[in-house]
């Protein structure tokens, strides 16, 4: 196997923003939630992702606003370090070195500590050592609780952090720091009617001795009085039908929000719990809610990857949405051809579009166009296949809904392209097209014939040919349909065998489809059976190739074979025939003509040419976990390569999709070089918020000020400009709450400005020299002030014939001893 | 955040025959008229001239009927036996008429008696006619013969003998008083010119010619026999256009619609097809009680008239269109309308801000409780008595919205003797139906688990659960039938389908649409 150096594995994108919860700043600007091994900074206004706080090597499992200053955010991570970050302009400040994965962490106002929830069930706290060092190892650990839920959720600080209320199980623990003693309250298994009474969340009224914990029956209880072991009582709210999954009281102690799987969130009056407001759909299970520390907004993380920010009065104002993690990605990963974005499965009975270079979700198509009823255990329609034509003009796609003991409710639907509102409009629904599950379905790939043709497999043992037909004889009826629709235009079937995959070649003369074991090769004009393959094992993915291997037909059989036929001859070549081991996914270049396999188990990935039995490219251990899903997309500039190694990926870029919902890719060393150079220029000063306008307005500013430079530089050139030092640079540009002390650095500020006289001097002299020197001037002048645009220097030099030679010079010694002489003094 | 999906209402294709204008307008009869004659009825002719009354020839009478009268205006039964071909001249004055004893009478429309009597043939005479100067009249007989006969002195003026079998019909120019055409046993037809001692033109129909018929540019020639009906062009001498084979029967009577764009055909396979005349395609169909001898069309299409071998006439008039179009015009004419568009076509000038108003979704009565999860209610809403019979679509996509939700249980039980009778009234009108029957089990199967304990309680439901399971069975029944016809022409199809090299199975395109194609397609 051939290793190669220069091709890596990076991440690209699409990592969970749901798995904690999100913090909102105290300005209400920024929302701040973990996402994979960073945290990134969003506008809570314009839903624009500002920062990505990078550094963490593990999963970031918590992020908190540090209690002493409202501009820093601590983060955890399962690394085990906690790191501190000043948010606004994405700046790490400090790591502390824990030495334990970090699973959740905790932290209030009136402690020092942090609060870390660790291995073995236990709640540590963790006191920070205050240094001004960069890395920092925290060794006071002290335990605090144990036996604590994972559940980030189930530990809350009661009013002003004199205590701490933990859930575990059927068990409220109670935790009070100044008597140093707990409390236990225990609720039974189960009540008389049947509900689950195991916690879920807790949640603390800051003001009042309160905690209201949420069950698994979906009710909230109110504890209070639970000061006492006896004494205490709760009281109860009722109103979701399944678990409560998130509980939180907004910061005045008014309201509590709750929320669950019924996907709406509930605002309680507190103490007038009769009253309540209701946020209906809003999309997909709840699983956290927060409260901006000025109560103004309320935020959810919901299943589908997705934040939503909500007014407190109730009103959704923005929505940042991921990448969608379904439950299984029945529909394999595709490229629309017409966006360039990825198309998945999404939220349960959509399709989701997802841009590949902006990292953002660019719509999602609503395909069962049904009210969507949260409740677990309820059979809802999938989305199972979708398929794309070659121009994008039509999309495909199968529902279904299976249910126990009832028939299998199938549509087909077409989607045709809309270019005004630019998004698939339905064409037409067929319902129940096959009498069983549909396997595979493809267009006819050839982007300029005039009628498109989609064929569909199901495990009814028949494949069906669908065609666009214009409605004939359109004068005659009164109901005309004025838009073409699509039917049945044939119906084949092989000797009763289930057909599992089809293909349509490069150039739609040919179709083929497997049954079983019998590769059966058609052509779509007069849906004759041309030849067939017999291979013992049955096929399970078929393919053609491309371009120069288009003769080409590959198949990868269910005992690991990947096998090619040549077509021109008519013969099973089976000569590059390769046993794997498991070829779990099969994926076909639409560009060029490579493919690759991925070996789930040994996650490796390689990369072959029909013609050629020798992988191209191969490469194991890809990344960590396995790869579920990939797609070749093609590049909208083609790169060159000269290597032969990484010539697949000239053409396009080959995405994979990890379990973790990671979308992964391969890239060369020249194309990281290159971004890398691309992203240097686009740094822009930090220190004015990074907009259209100011990219418009800041660009001519700068140039302004380059002309302002070189029409003084000569009076002015000469000085040594106390903004360029680097000391001053450093003062003016670190934020004010990082900087050392004032007095510490005044000293310092001052030396900067002072000019020391024999340097400035000992230049001079070594000016006059060159200049002296060198005959023809100019030259030197331009380098020395650097930025001088070439329109002044055309200037000069068409001015320079009309003085003499040793007039110009006079004039020059003039010039600059009036200038050094001037800047001494405006300096001092 | 995203508003409420109204529950879908699935789109049914209409099944039959596809909304034409040909069927809106041969649908636009009244119910029949019958009336029952001595006979089977033979002939029946419109007469040319206003009140357009008709002659009807049966057994050995005929009957003149007005326009709108059910009893005869007239009837002349002087016939020694069976009478035959009641014609009337173009003025609508003179009626003749066959028989079957070989004597052609002529009568006077007013009178009783006959005028004259040609004596001449010797068999009994099939077709009578008049020419187009009135003064002559065409006859054909069962002896081979036809023969032109002058009224004024009622002589013989010409026979011809060529056709070598009973002829059986004939008509005459309407433009030349010369020219006559003739349909015999002998399959021919042919074209005489009484000036010439013999034929013009013969054409070879190729089966026993029952009927023929000219347009009225008389440029083409239709003759019906055995169960073709075939178009000769006569310009071209007699040449085949078209040979139409859509009875299957033999087909007995032809008529022109008055504005010569519609053919109509009659057959003993008791349907009238219509045919347009630019392609020859059937456009619509009539069915009848009995084998069709006759059929006639009154001008302008007012009224259809058929004839049948049972001796029922009936007659279809055409529906009056003021009456639909005054209902029609009541219905526009709204007094809210005015109200409702005002300021709707408002636009807005330059400088104007745009306040757009949030636009109120109209949800139905059933989404709405169905988006407050009042699940009783909404199917409540949509078993009311309007909606079940009118549209049941409605009433199965909410039974289906609910069978998604997981709670059509809820939703079926907890109802009274009224409520149950209702929802079983709707079962069993369309529990058969196959766009509706997978739904409609799963809904039986739970009404059966609900209400297994209260069967025997009410004598309604009692009645009403023993209907549905004599539906059930009666459809098992005809389920298997079909099975049986399926696998017979599988086996047809099987044995016409020749052999191919490839070992491809069976099902090419003709044998697999019939199994495969989708039970329901929809626009959207």
């Amino acid at each position: 196997m051939v290793e190669h150096g220069d091709i890596r594995v990076v991440h690209c994108g699409g990592s969970k923003l749901n798995f904690r919860d999100p913090v909102i700043t105290h300005d209400s600007r920024f929302l701040l939630c973990a996402s994979g091994e960073a945290v990134k900074v969003f506008s809570t206004s314009t839903e624009e992702c500002i920062h990505e706080l990078r550094g963490h090597t593990g999963l970031v499992t918590g992020v908190l606003l540090r209690p002493s200053n409202h501009l820093q955010v601590y983060s955890s991570s399962l690394d085990g370090t906690v790191r501190l970050w000043d948010f606004t302009d994405g700046i790490l400040i400090k790591t502390c070195v824990i030495g334990y994965p970090i699973y959740s962490f905790y932290a209030s106002a009136k402690h020092e500590n942090i609060f870390v929830f660790a291995e073995r069930f236990q709640l540590v706290a963790v006191h920070l050592p205050q240094s001004g060092d960069q890395l920092v190892e925290a060794r006071e650990l002290s335990a605090v609780l144990s036996g604590v839920n994972p559940n980030p959720a189930a530990i809350a600080f009661g009013r002003g952090g004199e205590f701490i209320a933990s859930v575990n199980d059927l068990q409220l623990e109670v935790y009070f720091f100044k008597k140093q003693k707990s409390y236990r309250f225990f609720l039974k298994e189960d009540n008389k009617k049947g509900g689950w009474n195991t916690f879920t969340c807790v949640a603390c009224h800051p003001k009042d001795d309160c905690i209201a914990t949420g069950h698994e029956d979906g009710k909230i209880r109110l504890w209070r009085n639970f000061n006492h072991k006896k004494e205490y009582t709760y009281s109860t709210l009722h109103w979701h039908h399944s678990a409560v999954s998130s509980l939180c009281f907004t910061p005045e102690g008014t309201n509590l929000l709750s929320g669950g799987v019924e996907s709406v969130l509930i605002q309680w009056r507190y103490k007038q719990e009769s009253e309540r407001d209701f946020l209906p759909r809003l999309g997909a299970a709840i699983t956290h809610i927060t409260v901006s520390p000025d109560g103004s907004l309320f935020c959810t993380s919901h299943s589908d990857n997705k934040i939503t920010i909500i007014q407190s009065c109730v009103k959704v104002s923005a929505v940042i949405q991921g990448l969608v993690k379904g439950d299984s990605i029945r529909t394999d990963l595709m490229m629309d051809p017409r966006s360039k974005a990825l198309v998945l499965n999404g939220k349960p009975g959509h399709l989701q579009f997802y841009s590949l270079q902006r990292d953002k979700l660019l719509y999602n198509l609503d395909i069962v166009q049904q009210e969507y009823i949260h409740e677990s255990g309820l059979q809802q329609f999938e989305v199972v296949k979708a398929a794309f034509d070659a121009s994008g003009l039509w999309l495909a796609t199968v529902e279904e809904r299976h249910q126990k003991a009832a028939e299998l409710e199938l549509n087909l639907k077409l989607w045709a392209f809309d270019e005004q509102t630019q998004s698939f409009v339905l064409n037409t629904t067929i319902s129940a097209p096959h009498d069983a599950q549909i396997t595979a379905m493809s267009f006819r790939q050839t982007a300029d014939s005039q009628t498109t043709l989609l064929v569909s497999t199901s495990k009814d043992g028949h494949f069906k040919a669908w065609q666009l037909a214009a409605p004939a004889h359109t004068e005659d009826y009164i109901q005309s349909v004025n838009c073409p629709s699509w039917l049945c235009d044939f119906v084949g079937a092989y000797h009763g065998l289930v057909p599992e995959c089809c293909s349509f070649s490069a150039d739609g003369s040919l179709l083929a489809v497997a049954f079983q074991e019998v590769v059966t090769v058609w052509s779509p004009a007069t849906w004759e059976l041309t030849f067939f393959f017999f291979s013992p094992p049955s096929i399970s993915d078929l393919c053609f190739g491309r371009l120069s291997c288009s003769k080409y037909l590959l198949g990868t059989t269910a005992s690991n074979l990947l096998c090619c036929w040549n077509l021109l001859t008519c013969s099973c070549k089976t000569s590059p025939c390769i046993k794997v081991l498991s070829t779990q996914n099969f994926f076909c270049d639409s560009l060029n003509r490579f493919i690759s396999l991925f070996l789930s188990f040994l996650l490796s990935v390689f990369v072959f040419k029909p013609s050629e039995p020798r992988p191209l490219f191969s490469r194991k251990a890809v990344c960590s976990g396995k790869v579920t899903q990939a797609v070749f997309a093609p590049r909208e500039e083609m790169l060159e390569s000269c290597e032969e190694s990484s010539q697949w990926l000239n053409r396009s870029q080959l995405y994979f999709l990890t379990q973790q919902m990671d979308l992964m890719t391969f890239t060369t060393k020249a194309e990281e070089d290159r971004l890398l150079a691309s992203s240097k220029q686009l740094v822009i000063d930090d220190s004015v918020a990074m907009t259209p306008f100011y990219l418009l307005l800041g660009k001519h500013r700068q140039q302004q000020q380059e002309h302002r430079d070189s029409d003084s530089s000569l009076w002015a050139e000469r000085t040594a400009l106390p903004q360029t030092s680097a000391s001053i640079k450093e003062l003016l540009q670190t934020p004010a709450h990082v900087l050392p002390s004032t007095s510490y650095l005044c000293s310092m500020f001052v030396q900067s400005l002072l000019i020391s006289v024999s340097d400035a001097r000992s230049a001079h002299a070594e000016e006059e020299m060159e200049s002296e020197k060198e005959e023809e001037d100019s030259e030197e002048e331009m380098e020395s002030s650097r930025s001088k645009p070439e329109l002044v220097a055309a200037a000069t030099e068409s001015d320079a014939p009309a003085l003499t030679k040793a007039q110009a010079r006079e004039l020059r010694r003039v010039r600059k001893l009036d200038h050094s002489w001037l800047a001494g003094l405006l300096d001092s | 955040m995203a508003s409420f999906k109204p529950t879908k209402i699935q789109v049914y294709p209409k099944l039959g025959e596809k909304v034409t204008q040909d069927t809106l307008y041969w649908k636009n009869y009244k119910a029949p008229v019958q009336i029952k004659e001595f006979g089977a009825v033979t002939s029946i002719d419109f007469s040319p001239v206003t009140p357009h009354n008709f002659a009807v020839t049966a057994f050995t009478r005929i009957h003149i009927y007005g326009p709108f009268s059910q009893e005869p205006v007239k009837s002349f039964t002087r016939f020694k036996d069976t009478a035959y071909c009641g014609r009337f001249r173009s003025d609508g004055q003179l009626l003749v008429a066959g028989c079957e004893d070989s004597v052609v009478r002529l009568f006077d429309v007013s009178g009783k008696v006959a005028l004259r009597l040609f004596k001449g043939h010797t068999k009994a005479v099939h077709l009578t006619d008049f020419t187009s100067d009135r003064y002559q009249i065409l006859t054909g007989s069962d002896d081979y013969t036809c023969r032109l006969w002058d009224i004024p002195n009622a002589t013989e003026l010409t026979t011809y003998r060529e056709h070598t079998d009973y002829i059986r019909c004939g008509v005459t120019s309407k433009l030349n008083r010369d020219l006559f055409i003739t349909g015999s046993y002998d399959h021919t037809v042919k074209l005489f010119d009484a000036r010439v001692e013999k034929s013009v033109i013969t054409m070879d129909h190729g089966q026993p010619v029952e009927s023929v018929l000219l347009y009225p540019s008389e440029g083409l020639l239709v003759s019906a026999g055995g169960r073709h009906v075939k178009v000769w062009d006569l310009l071209k001498g007699g040449q085949p256009l078209v040979s139409l084979k859509n009875h299957h029967k033999t087909v007995t009577s032809l008529a022109l619609s008055s504005n010569g764009q519609r053919l109509l055909s009659a057959s003993l396979d008791r349907h009238v097809k219509v045919y347009s005349t630019t392609n020859y395609k059937v456009v619509h169909n009539f069915d009848y009680a009995a084998s069709i001898l006759s059929l006639a069309l009154a001008p302008d299409d007012e009224s259809i008239v058929v004839g049948m071998t049972n001796s029922i006439l009936s007659i279809k008039h055409r529906k009056n269109q003021e009456d639909s179009k005054e209902i029609a015009g009541q219905q526009r004419r709204r007094p809210s309308y005015r109200v409702f568009v005002k300021g709707k076509n408002y636009v807005p000038k330059q400088d104007d801000y745009l306040v757009s108003k949030p636009v109120k979704e109209h949800l139905a009565k059933y989404d709405k409780q169905l988006r407050r999860f009042n699940v009783s209610k909404a199917l409540d809403t949509a078993l009311e008595t309007w909606i079940r019979f009118r549209k049941p679509e409605i009433t199965m996509a909410v039974i289906k919205e609910l069978d998604r939700r997981g709670t059509l249980k809820n939703a079926l039980a907890g109802r009274d003797e009224r409520g149950l009778s209702q929802l079983l009234n709707f079962l069993i009108g369309n529990f058969v139906d196959a766009r509706f029957t997978p739904v409609l089990v799963t809904a039986a199967e739970m009404i059966l688990d609900i209400y297994q304990s209260i069967i025997g309680q009410s004598p309604l439901v009692d009645r009403q659960l023993l209907r549905l399971q004599d539906l059930v069975e009666k459809e098992l029944d005809y389920q298997k039938e079909l099975l049986e016809v399926l696998g017979m022409l599988d086996t047809m199809f099987a044995s016409s389908l020749p052999r191919k090299e490839v070992p491809c199975s069976g099902i090419g395109k003709s044998n697999g649409l019939t199994q495969g194609e989708p039970t329901t397609l929809d626009w959207v």
